[in-house]
């Protein structure tokens, strides 16, 4: 991939904390060792981060508790200064971009989904969804007009007058993602927004997520602790580890071919079957022509219940409908059962 | 205490017994045969005085007299402060109280009558219905109606309007302070000392200078009433500003606010319960104050209630506190319901029907201002109607004298005889630089040398001023009530703690009695006991007690149940549970409690100088009515030396406590 074709990219981005980190920080050298940054009293959060989010795809960024995921995740979008590296967006270098000009590209390029909603107390639905545009001075009926608009696509109508505590957590969310939408960004980060929702409603609102995502085609920067999810979701998945990144990949890649033990380790608990791609496991034998047909991209636990059915084998076809070869039920097995792969 | 795990080095090596055992010896020693080898040691040389009083004094007639910035006075400044506060004092009394006057003195003529007392009631009862439904609209009627049936209207109205001018500048005073505060961090750590000084110092302390600067009159009480009620605010602003979630902060900055709309529209709002609790704080000291500021010219029902004092006129005394009573409920009241108050959908339709209640004030103002120039009952309560209880509570006063005046006063001589004097004697009789030794070390053992350095400056310092006599009066009487409220709130926090209905019903009492300004408990501990030392203690204990029970109750309520259940388990009695587990682990909380009630108690008993002690308050006190800033001034500061001495210590030994049982996660 070239990084023309990306809408943001990280090159050697740092975080470190600590007393005049900055200069600190530059006074050790090129990529100093985490024991060296202690020494100097300073903490690393984020360290080294390389990577590129491509035009309209769904990048996850995976980790637990103190991987430093959030804090990238702000760094990206100069929430939190980086200590050192680059930041393109559009190719243009964010951290060289002055306080107003950063305030004018947040006004309107980018939106954010917080893990607690972040909802304004003391404003309606209506109004903190209108809210991101009243900052910019919009006139009332245009930005009401607007957040009446989110309000409708997030599945929320009829409820623009009530208060955010009068809303159940799942309903909450929906108007943090309304509200986050309403500046049409080009770049949509959500910091793990379905991970203080209880486990039905998570789902829910991730299916909701997948349905607007068809529709938007956003750049998606999204942020969860839950590999499930980030499988579920992701075109491709970064995983971090005490600041640095482990792999990225698609969840395919790091399910097949795991890079560290870390993200071995990771991955041996989540069902292949839910990673992998038919077009990984297929075989390029023409399927017999009553098999039934299952597209590429699906996962093999989608495709798998066309067996139920009774079929041997099943046709793979391609965007266009190509029938492209097969997928062999015994090949299935294995995969679930943990053979193959 | 065996191990203090957060205190660093050589400690470690020296039994902290030992080292007690040692000191206390030592002091002992110096106490007993140090009279006649080391006099300076107990009466601290004239020679080394520090003449702090003189400096004061000569600074503040500096300010006044000469303090020039350029061609700009220093008194210019404060007369046009002065003139500032009065315009709107000045429209808000003639609104509420005198009318539209033409004319100076007693020869003006009213233009136009003041609102109503009906209006104000019905204004009262509607704010009340806005806030907090039906219920609280009939309990805030009540109360106003009751200083309108017991002849008290006017000066209540005259005391509401002082709160009314104080309450806003108040409050946003300590609003811009506080987000200054928060903003910047120098400003945090100036402001946070001059604060807890604030906090600390005795309120007649400063009426001298503000009298000196403002002159005799409501304003100079206005100016009072701010300092003493703003910085809670302050307080309040800075850490509800901290406390706003990181998240909103993000939120604020990626939808892109810049700094003025990041403060106004995210954060304040954000942070809007809490600030509206230091709304409700800002009120009701407020109302303390201007009860107290009477005595430089506030007037209203505070002056009526120290007239009736300086009369001995008990029977107006009680109406009038009475009165003052009705007020702090109401507005206790209505302050709190207006900050908890949740905002339901929004009316539509047009402005009428927007604004509901504001049409409504409109129209019973209107209505009742009009009535009010036919029917004269509408616009002044009728005199008539007006119930007096003064003589019934003056025979009843008498009564209770004539019946009980040898249990009363058998009770008063054994208690003085018994506990008040021998402590005195004992207390005075201390050489100061074995008290000041001692609490360094104190500090030591609790907080390391910073404490340590700190306790022994200040306790320093008070000696080094002359002051060391009167400062042992009032460490003896703040003592000596202390224990009392302590061990009369113990018991009750720990057999309300427990009981739901109980412990409802003791905290409307002591939430109610909180909201009471200290000056209405002085009025019955007079009447029966006159004035003096025991009297003071009475109504010392009476206010602080309150704090003692609800600390205590709190602290075993917040007792990790799990714990009871274990102790349960292993067959403890009821008895064990309490002695060993619940008590145990509320020490931090009971200590906050002493702590607070230590803070009460210093400031009650400034007001007790009224009533005829012989401590620091006493010295503030003469200084005021002799208008004398320097005496008053140092004395105050003497009396906040002794209030941070105490507060820094229990905090420590209760953050030690805190740390051994492994609670520092729940500070509050």
């Amino acid at each position: 991939m070239t990084e023309t074709e990306a809408k943001l990219v990280c090159r050697n981005v740092w975080k470190v904390f600590g007393a005049r980190a900055a200069d600190t920080f530059a006074s050790l050298g090129q990529d100093p060792s985490p024991d060296r940054l202690l020494a100097a009293g300073l903490v690393p959060a984020v360290r080294a981060v390389d990577l590129a989010v491509r035009d309209g795809e769904i990048f996850v960024i995976m980790g637990l508790s103190g991987s430093g995921k959030s804090t990238l995740v702000r760094c990206l979008s100069r929430l939190v200064e980086p200590t050192a590296g680059e930041i393109l967006f559009n190719g243009r270098n964010l951290l060289a971009a002055s306080e107003a000009e950063m305030i004018d590209i947040r006004r309107h390029k980018m939106g954010m989904v917080f893990q607690h909603f972040a909802l304004l107390p003391h404003l309606t639905v209506l109004e903190n969804v209108a809210f991101p545009l009243d900052v910019q001075s919009i006139p009332r009926a245009r930005r009401e007009a607007r957040a009446r608009e989110m309000i409708a696509l997030v599945g929320l109508a009829g409820r623009e007058n009530s208060y955010p505590r009068q809303l159940s957590g799942g309903q909450q969310q929906r108007v943090g993602i309304a509200r986050s939408l309403a500046v049409e960004p080009e770049l949509w980060f959500l910091d793990e927004p379905f991970s203080a929702l209880d486990p039905l409603i998570r789902r829910e609102l991730q299916d909701e997520f997948i349905r607007l995502q068809s529709a938007l085609r956003k750049t998606i920067v999204f942020i969860t602790h839950d590999f499930d999810e980030a499988i579920r979701l992701a075109d491709r998945i970064a995983i971090m580890k005490d600041g640095v990144i482990e792999q990225i990949g698609t969840p395919e890649e790091l399910v097949l071919h795991p890079a560290t033990d870390y993200v071995r380790e990771f991955t041996r608990a989540v069902p292949k079957s839910k990673a992998v791609r038919v077009a990984s496991l297929m075989v390029a034998d023409p399927p017999p022509p009553d098999a039934p047909a299952v597209p590429d991209r699906a996962t093999v636990a989608e495709a798998g219940r066309a067996f139920l059915a009774g079929a041997e084998v099943l046709a793979v076809t391609d965007r266009q409908g190509r029938r492209i070869g097969s997928l062999r039920r015994e090949d299935v097995i294995r995969l679930v059962l943990g053979g193959a792969g | 205490m065996t191990a203090i795990p957060t205190t660093p080095g050589s400690r470690g090596l020296l039994a902290p017994r030992l080292v007690w055992g040692l000191a206390l010896s030592l002091a002992a020693a110096l106490w007993l045969w140090g009279q006649t080898l080391a006099p300076f040691a107990f009466d601290y040389p004239k020679a080394w005085q520090i003449p702090a009083a003189r400096w004061i004094g000569g600074f503040i007639t500096w300010l006044v007299k000469e303090a020039a910035i350029g061609p700009l006075a220093f008194s210019d400044v404060t007369r046009f402060l002065a003139w500032l506060i009065d315009l709107p004092y000045r429209a808000v009394l003639s609104l509420l109280a005198t009318g539209m006057l033409s004319g100076e003195g007693s020869s003006a003529v009213q233009l136009w009558p003041p609102l109503p007392w009906l209006a104000v009631i019905g204004l009262f009862a509607l704010i009340g219905l806005f806030a907090g439904g039906l219920p609280l609209a009939l309990t805030v009627s009540a109360c106003m109606g009751f200083v309108a049936v017991f002849g008290q209207w006017q000066s209540a109205m005259v005391t509401l309007a002082s709160i009314i001018v104080a309450v806003p500048i108040g409050v946003l005073g300590g609003l811009l302070l506080g987000i200054l505060a928060w903003r910047v961090p120098l400003v945090d750590r100036l402001l946070k000392p001059l604060l807890d000084l604030m906090q600390t110092m005795p309120v007649f302390a400063y009426l001298v200078p503000i009298l000196i600067l403002f002159g005799f009159g409501p304003t100079a009480a206005i100016v009072a009433t701010l300092i003493y009620a703003m910085p809670p605010m302050t307080r309040i602003t800075t850490l509800a500003l901290q406390r706003v979630p990181s998240e909103i902060h993000d939120l604020g900055r990626m939808v892109g606010c810049t700094p003025r709309q990041m403060t106004w529209r995210v954060l304040v709002p954000a942070a809007r319960e809490p600030l509206m609790v230091g709304v409700n704080q800002v009120i009701m000291l407020s109302l303390n104050m201007v009860i107290i500021a009477s005595m430089i010219g506030a007037g209203g029902l505070g002056f009526d209630v120290l007239n009736a004092l300086r009369r001995l006129d008990f029977g107006a005394g009680i109406e009038a506190g009475f009165a003052i009573v009705a007020l702090a409920i109401a507005l206790d009241r209505l302050s709190q319901a207006l900050a908890r108050r949740a905002r339901g959908a929004l009316p539509q339709g047009g402005a009428l029907q927007r604004h509901p209640y504001l049409a409504a004030a409109l129209a019973l103002v209107a209505v009742t201002w009009v009535l009010g120039l036919i029917l004269p009952a509408i616009q002044t309560y009728p005199e008539a109607a007006r119930l007096s209880t003064s003589p019934f509570w003056a025979a009843a006063v008498e009564w209770i004298n004539l019946t009980f005046f040898d249990t009363l006063e058998a009770i008063k001589n054994a208690i003085l005889i018994g506990i008040l004097v021998p402590v005195k004697r004992f207390m005075l009789s201390l050489p100061w630089v074995a008290v000041v030794a001692l609490l360094g070390l104190a500090g030591w053992r609790l907080g390391g040398w910073r404490l340590a350095a700190l306790t022994a400056a200040l306790s320093f310092l008070i000696a080094a001023t002359g002051q060391w006599e009167k400062a042992m009066i009032t460490v003896y009487l703040c003592g000596v009530s202390t224990l009392i409220a302590m061990a009369i709130g113990l018991p009750i926090g720990i057999a309300v703690a427990n009981r739901d209905r109980a412990w409802t019903i003791t905290r409307l009492v002591i939430d109610t009695l909180q909201t009471l300004p200290s000056f209405v408990y002085l009025m019955p501990v007079v009447m029966l006991f006159r004035v003096g030392d025991f009297t003071a203690m009475i109504a010392v204990v009476a206010y602080a007690v309150v704090a003692a029970i609800r600390y205590t109750a709190l602290g075993l309520q917040g007792v990790d149940p799990r714990l009871i259940e274990a102790g349960r388990a292993m067959g403890c009695t009821d008895w064990q549970i309490l002695t060993r587990i619940r008590l145990r682990l509320a020490l931090p909380e009971i200590l906050l409690g002493l702590n607070q009630t230590i803070m009460f108690a210093l400031s009650m008993l400034v007001i007790t100088a009224l009533v005829g002690t012989r401590d620091l308050g006493q010295d503030v006190y003469i200084a005021l009515t002799k208008a004398n800033p320097g005496n008053g001034l140092v004395a105050g500061l003497a009396i906040a030396c002794i209030a941070i001495i105490a507060d820094r210590l229990i905090h420590a030994a209760a953050e030690t406590q805190r740390a051994r049982l492994g609670l520092s996660g729940h500070a509050p």
